[in-house]
């Protein structure tokens, strides 16, 4: 187990999971800092994306610490770790995942209407958002009649609208084509260290991975830092 | 590939003739490109002044003697330090990357670090790669691409043995 770095804004320590007799998770430390870009790797069913569930606290883990700006993620209640992940936490996934049912700028504006904003002044700062991520010209389209790439953009800008402190990124790229993968990697990276977020990019590609700062690899449920290896 | 601490490697099971050094080497790792007598007999005599082996016996024969070698605490030392430092990231290094695994698995050390300390070393590269890419005009991101595509292919290349170390491990040791 190795001691949380000073100024990590969310650390863990000697994570454990099991789902029945399969472990998941056995021993498995972590630390990012503000602004910092971390990608999580290692071979399917290493351990990776329950790593990146225990940290985001979608799932709790048997044992271990999650340390999140000085508090404690595994001490809290369900709705307080539920408004935490509203208040300072942003997703993107394989797939979009956008509400069908919404237009682009509807989708994006969605995380600050749950949180109370006003549609007007919720619909702005998703503007800003489809624009910073070259994509306002779909603000009125649906999901499905956008492109892959646009789709992620959207995702993207979904993700970033609330000002998350940290933004969990798990294969953003796995269902685009190369030169549309890089543009994403380029634009969310960007956004994410022009607003000191910080991002746990879980991915198993290199030329994906080559947009953090530094790496940690699973392995059969245990990290390891490669920082601090070589 | 470095030929002197590939047969140092070989010597960590055990002592053995010059001979027999080439023929593992050949069998192993020499598949295309056997070694020649002379390249091991030089490397040899190389590594006996440096301290790395000694002479652990000489057999008189009908020709000339034959000697047999033993690696030294340095010489083990030395091998240790060479499996452990990643390869300079670059083009068609798998053969030192394979030697450097087989190696690994002979001499039961951890072959899965071996790796990682690779890919950790490709993805520095391709960190500068990237950023220079970022930066740059169009035919930055061209000439960045090729390399990028080229480090690639080796990550691939890492990942699927790091997939199949059990069975390299069965298939070598056997």
């Amino acid at each position: 187990m190795s001691p949380v770095p000073a100024g990590s804004l969310l650390a863990a320590q000697d994570l454990r999971k099991a789902y029945g007799p399969t472990t998941a998770l056995d021993g498995a430390d972590f630390s990012i800092h503000p602004g910092e870009v971390v990608a999580v790797m290692g071979p399917s069913g290493s351990g990776k994306s329950t790593l990146l569930h225990c940290l985001a606290g979608i799932v709790t883990p048997d044992s271990g610490s999650i340390l999140y700006n000085g508090r404690e993620l595994t001490a809290m209640s369900d709705s307080e770790r539920s408004a935490l992940r509203r208040s300072d936490f942003g997703f993107v996934f394989q797939f979009g995942q956008l509400v069908p049912e919404l237009t682009c700028v509807e989708n994006v504006a969605l995380p600050l209407r749950l949180n109370g904003t006003r549609r007007k002044e919720a619909e702005r700062a998703a503007l800003t958002w489809l624009e910073r991520l070259e994509v306002d010209d779909v603000r009125k389209k649906r999901p499905g009649e956008v492109s892959g790439g646009q789709g992620q953009r959207v995702a993207v800008a979904r993700a970033l609208v609330t000002g998350p402190r940290v933004l969990f990124a798990d294969e953003p790229t796995g269902a685009l084509d190369s030169l549309n993968g890089e543009r994403v990697m380029e634009l969310l990276t960007d956004a994410a260290r022009s607003t000191n977020a910080a991002v746990v990019l879980v991915t198993h590609e290199a030329r994906v991975a080559a947009y953090s700062d530094r790496e940690i690899v699973v392995r059969d449920g245990r990290s390891r830092d490669m920082e601090r290896v070589v | 590939m470095s030929i002197g601490h590939t047969l140092l490697g070989l010597l960590e099971s055990g002592p053995r003739h010059g001979y027999d050094l080439k023929r593992a080497f050949d069998e192993k790792f020499g598949h295309d490109r056997p070694l020649h007598y002379g390249q091991v007999y030089s490397t040899m005599s190389r590594l006996l002044k440096n301290g790395l082996v000694e002479v652990d016996g000489i057999e008189a024969g009908d020709g000339p003697e034959r000697k047999r070698y033993a690696i030294t605490a340095a010489g083990i030392t030395d091998v240790e330090r060479w499996l452990a430092t990643p390869e300079k990231p670059e083009p068609y290094l798998q053969s030192t990357l394979y030697t450097k695994v087989v190696l690994a698995l002979l001499t039961s050390r951890d072959a899965a670090d071996i790796l990682d300390t690779q890919r950790s070393e490709h993805l520095r590269s391709m960190r500068i790669l990237t950023d220079r890419k970022r930066k740059g005009d169009l035919a930055d991101q061209l000439i960045c691409d090729h390399a990028l595509f080229h480090l690639e292919a080796d990550l691939r290349w890492l990942e699927l043995t790091a997939a199949r170390l059990d069975k390299l491990r069965e298939a070598v040791t056997r």
